[in-house]
């Protein structure tokens, strides 16, 4: 009982100081990392900048939807890569919850759409026009689609709606759906040996471009509530007659006590920008060269110092 | 035999003959397909139940009226605790009590000696050089983050299974409720563990380690009763002439008696935590199995191979050491200290020396990643010379495949309609084990067509059923082939052993290349998995025949190919059965699995459900999976059974 009494007057004194000295609780910040590289490397150079201002950081590597609850609860103390596209539902749901705020935005920009490697433009060179493709339809045939051609789309539990807009443009195509970012990755190292064309998910800022150089098909251009409203786009009786929004948002979120626990953390993190070229560059020292992603952020951060040193004044 | 000493007894003929009438009426139904009204070929909409929300609603009431998120955030708060405690001694997370982290030379003898002394020098070296491979291959941050979670939740499972393992012998009742529960849990897929977890603990390594300990506690629960039972009457009447209390009798007389058994346990125990490895890194568990899922992610075969390969040796080496434990009995020793704790002794001088070491070098504190060999090259390479060697090949295979064999199979496991196959299964358990049997299966079976995942079940039925008769293919003549002398039965064996614990997604991208996103990779997935209770059984099956029996064979001049056909496999056949059954309960684990390459059967849902921590649906797939197993398990048992009584063993 006494002890309890002690630490909760500790806590008290705490909670009194620490607002008067400004000071980062010396607490570690979580930092949660998923399963790929940009954005582990990403956390890694954050998480050294703030280690260089003096704080504790550690790594928690969770499912990178389930982590704007854990942000929001303040398990995790901020995210670095707020995707538009693939966890806007998650980020909103959250924020709307209480206790999770968008703290600041890259300039990078996020795009997610069908996208075929270089090669594929060889066979169909009409391409990236979407109309091209469906006329080449037949070259991505496979035996279990029979005469249409093969759209490899992302895991279901993606929401990306392709085969409505199959269906919605008419397109001579079939949506399989493969089961795992990996699974995408491995049909496009084993198109690449005999340079089979091939259209399929994809997105960036990814390593996958620096890899394979490849394009976007181009849809018909994103325009608000055509998704919604058959008559936004170019088909008036569809919806999802359109591309996905060439220029998401590449967002930065934290837990709403950062500020007050770590001000001195904050400020930086509002600081905190990086660009398409820089992403797709930590992801490449990690899935080209080979690095481990602590390293690759100390590399990155020795290499681009006139970057981030501003964040931290 | 005169028929009148052993009369055929006439339930027997009533048996065949009702079940003849059921299967002829399931036919009856598939004939006429065409003209049966559509609530007979898919059960109507209204029968379809809820099953999904009234789990959730069960879950809300639990967590949010019983308040059983205290208890579980209490329970889980302590194993926080010791996880940080095991992090901070074994790779040096700043936590209580900011001692580690231990230098990898000082692991590596402990390891080494614990191998030793259990089991000689064989063992040892075993032991020690799997820890020295972990550290030199610059995994050993990765590796001892697994195992801080892994020394955390082997002993929370084998208390926890030893304390229901008691309960259970103890009262019937207890038994009575536990064998179904467990039967369920062992044949749930391991996804289906996870969202509940997610739930009531959160993500990170405490949820990684609790889903563990679920995993892993119903063989040590088994064995712990099992051991228990076993304990001769003699031994507890003279520890009652001694006086003992209840209590003292169990802790100092029955559990002890019971040692072989609940060491098993513990063994079971450790083996299922490793396999739990890579899958609980999806709820946030870290070490190897996130390291080895991350790699994956940016195809990086040689470097998970690796990882795989650590995983292996870790399992290999815990399995031996524990079951060394198990089969040491206690000894003693006479004469001085130094003598009694020879072990001990040079145990001491090795950590010492080891502490002196790192503290003069930092290469015997920590293998750094720069310094670490690396064996990725070469492997990548092997495995991208494979795939451009067999690629002409699979191109062919893929399309006749597709065409001639999956695609028309599956339009039938989808065309047939449900109430044929209910009665269909309802006459196969009739014929099996009479009416008792037909009930089970249509308790298995009918909750399944009333979830209304009917379909998504189908395609699961039709996977397994294509994977495991490929598996019986091939597996069959490999399992002839390694019984043909003991040396190569071992190695055979350890194969088995080998492939049953290398992580399984592995070998998911190299299909994916092979093959593409589509059925023939799911099969081909789970087919590899498949096939190797296929073969251990078939060379145990083999082995296990008495020598009396192909002698008097030979002697009557049966030549090889007769006494294989004639002599041992009938008698191996029971053993084969079994084979073929664990196969259907791995199959059924790896189809879910495939769910990684792209499947639209209850795998894909029940990985949607994760992602949207969808508990009841969640649950529903799982038990719908767990039950076409348990259905299977049931009846490939009892024919079994049958057949063995039928030849007198």
């Amino acid at each position: 009982m006494q002890r309890l009494t002690r630490l909760l007057l500790g806590a008290a004194t705490l909670a009194l100081a620490s607002p008067v000295l400004a000071e980062d609780s010396s607490d570690p910040i979580v930092i949660p990392i998923h399963n790929w590289s940009s954005q582990i490397v990403m956390s890694n150079v954050v998480g050294q900048i703030f280690e260089g201002m003096g704080n504790s950081v550690e790594y928690v590597s969770t499912d990178s939807q389930a982590v704007y609850e854990a942000v929001r609860l303040g398990d995790a103390t901020l995210e670095l890569e707020v995707w538009e596209g693939a966890f806007g539902a998650s980020f909103r749901a959250a924020v709307e919850k209480g206790g999770i705020h968008d703290v600041t935005t890259h300039n990078a920009v996020t795009r997610e759409d069908w996208w075929y490697p270089m090669w594929t433009k060889e066979a169909c060179p009409g391409l990236p026009d979407w109309q091209a493709l469906n006329e080449c339809a037949a070259l991505f045939a496979t035996p279990e689609t029979g005469e249409k051609g093969r759209f490899l789309g992302g895991p279901v539990d993606w929401l990306k709606h392709d085969q409505e807009k199959v269906d919605a443009l008419g397109m001579n195509f079939v949506v399989v759906n493969a089961g795992s970012a990996a699974a995408l990755w491995a049909e496009i190292a084993a198109a690449e040996k005999d340079k089979t064309p091939i259209v399929l998910f994809n997105w960036t800022p990814n390593f996958a471009e620096a890899v394979w150089p490849g394009e976007f098909v181009n849809f018909p251009e994103w325009v608000e509530g055509c998704d919604k409203d058959p008559a936004v786009g170019p088909i008036p009786d569809k919806v999802y007659d359109c591309g996905n929004p060439a220029n998401g948002y590449l967002k930065i979120a934290a837990w709403d006590g950062m500020k007050d626990k770590w001000p001195g953390a904050y400020a930086a993190l509002q600081k905190v920008n990086f660009t398409n070229a820089q992403i797709a560059e930590m992801a490449k020292l990690v899935d080209i060269d080979g690095m481990e992603p602590e390293d690759a952020a100390t590399a990155w951060l020795e290499a681009n110092e006139a970057v981030w040193t501003s964040w931290t004044e | 035999m005169m028929a009148t000493t052993l009369p055929q007894p006439p339930f027997r003929l009533d048996q065949k003959r009702i079940a003849q009438a059921i299967l002829l009426a399931a036919l009856v139904l598939v004939v006429f397909r065409g003209v049966l009204p559509a609530g007979l070929v898919r059960l109507p909409g209204a029968l379809v139940l809820p099953f999904a929300d009234w789990i959730n609603a069960g879950f809300d009431f639990a967590r949010d009226d019983l308040g059983l998120m205290t208890f579980t955030r209490a329970f889980s708060d302590v194993v926080e605790f010791c996880l940080d405690v095991t992090a901070n001694l074994l790779y040096g997370k700043s936590r209580w009590p900011h001692v580690g982290p231990i230098p990898w030379v000082v692991i590596a003898a402990t390891a080494g000696m614990a191998g030793y002394a259990l089991g000689g020098l064989r063992l040892g070296v075993l032991a020690g050089g799997t820890f020295v491979w972990i550290a030199v291959m610059g995994q050993w941050k990765w590796a001892m983050e697994t195992l801080s979670v892994i020394v955390v939740a082997v002993p929370f499972s084998v208390i926890f299974g030893l304390l229901m393992g008691v309960l259970a012998w103890r009262y019937r009742m207890a038994e009575r409720i536990l064998n179904p529960i467990l039967n369920i849990a062992q044949s749930l897929p391991h996804f289906a563990y996870m969202i509940p977890v997610v739930v009531f603990i959160g993500v990170g390594p405490k949820a990684g380690a609790i889903v563990t300990i679920i995993f892993s506690v119903p063989p040590m629960i088994r064995m712990s009763l099992l051991g228990l039972r076993a304990v001769s009457p003699e031994i507890i009447e003279s520890g009652k002439m001694s006086g003992t209390t209840r209590l003292q009798l169990m802790t100092r007389v029955r559990l002890p008696a019971a040692r072989t058994e609940i060491l098993i346990g513990v063994n079971q125990v450790i083996m299922q935590s490793l396999a739990m490895v890579v899958l609980a890194s999806f709820i946030g568990m870290p070490g190897l199995g996130q390291k080895l899922l991350q790699l994956l992610q940016g195809l990086k075969i040689g470097l998970s191979v690796e990882i795989g390969v650590t995983i292996v040796l870790l399992a290999i080496v815990l399995d031996r050491l524990s079951k060394a434990w198990a089969l040491k009995q206690p000894e003693h020793v006479e004469g001085s200290w130094l003598r009694r704790h020879r072990v001990l002794a040079v145990w001491l001088g090795l950590v010492a020396l080891g502490f002196v070491a790192a503290w003069s070098h930092p290469y015997f504190a920590e293998v750094e990643r720069k310094q670490a060999l690396s064996m990725a090259g070469p492997v990548d390479a092997v495995v991208g010379g494979f795939i451009d060697l067999i690629d002409p090949v699979t191109d062919w295979l893929r399309w006749f495949l597709i065409t001639w064999v999956l695609i028309p199979l599956r339009n039938a496991f989808l065309w047939l309609p449900t109430t044929a196959v209910l009665l269909a299964l309802v006459g196969v358990g009739w014929r099996i084990g009479g009416w008792r049997s037909a009930l089970v299966c249509l308790a298995f079976a009918l909750p399944i067509a009333l979830s209304g995942w009917w379909d998504r079940a189908m395609i699961t039925a039709y996977t397994v059923f294509v994977a495991v008769a490929l598996a019986l293919m091939i597996g069959v003549p490999l399992g002839l082939l390694g019984a043909a002398n003991e040396t190569r039965a071992r190695r055979f064996l350890l194969v088995c052993d080998t492939a049953q614990t290398f992580p399984s997604f592995i070998y998911l991208i190299p299909v994916i290349m092979l093959f593409g996103v589509n059925d023939v990779a799911v099969i081909a997935a789970v087919m590899v998995f498949a096939t190797v209770p296929i073969v251990r059984y078939t060379i145990e099956g083999l082995r296990s025949i008495p020598p009396e029996i192909v002698e008097s064979a030979q002697m009557s001049g049966a030549s090889a190919g007769q006494l294989l056909r004639h002599v041992k496999l009938p008698l191996a056949v029971p053993t084969l059965v079994v084979g073929a059954n664990q196969s259907i309960m791995f199959a059924l684990f790896m189809v879910i699995i495939a769910a990684f390459i792209g499947t639209q059967d209850l795998g894909q849902e029940m990985q949607r459900a994760l992602s949207s921590t969808d508990v009841g649906k969640g649950l529903v797939l799982g038990l719908a999976v767990a039950f076409m197993g348990l259905m299977a398990d049931h009846l490939l048992l009892k024919w079994a059974r049958n057949h063995e009584a039928a030849m007198g063993r």
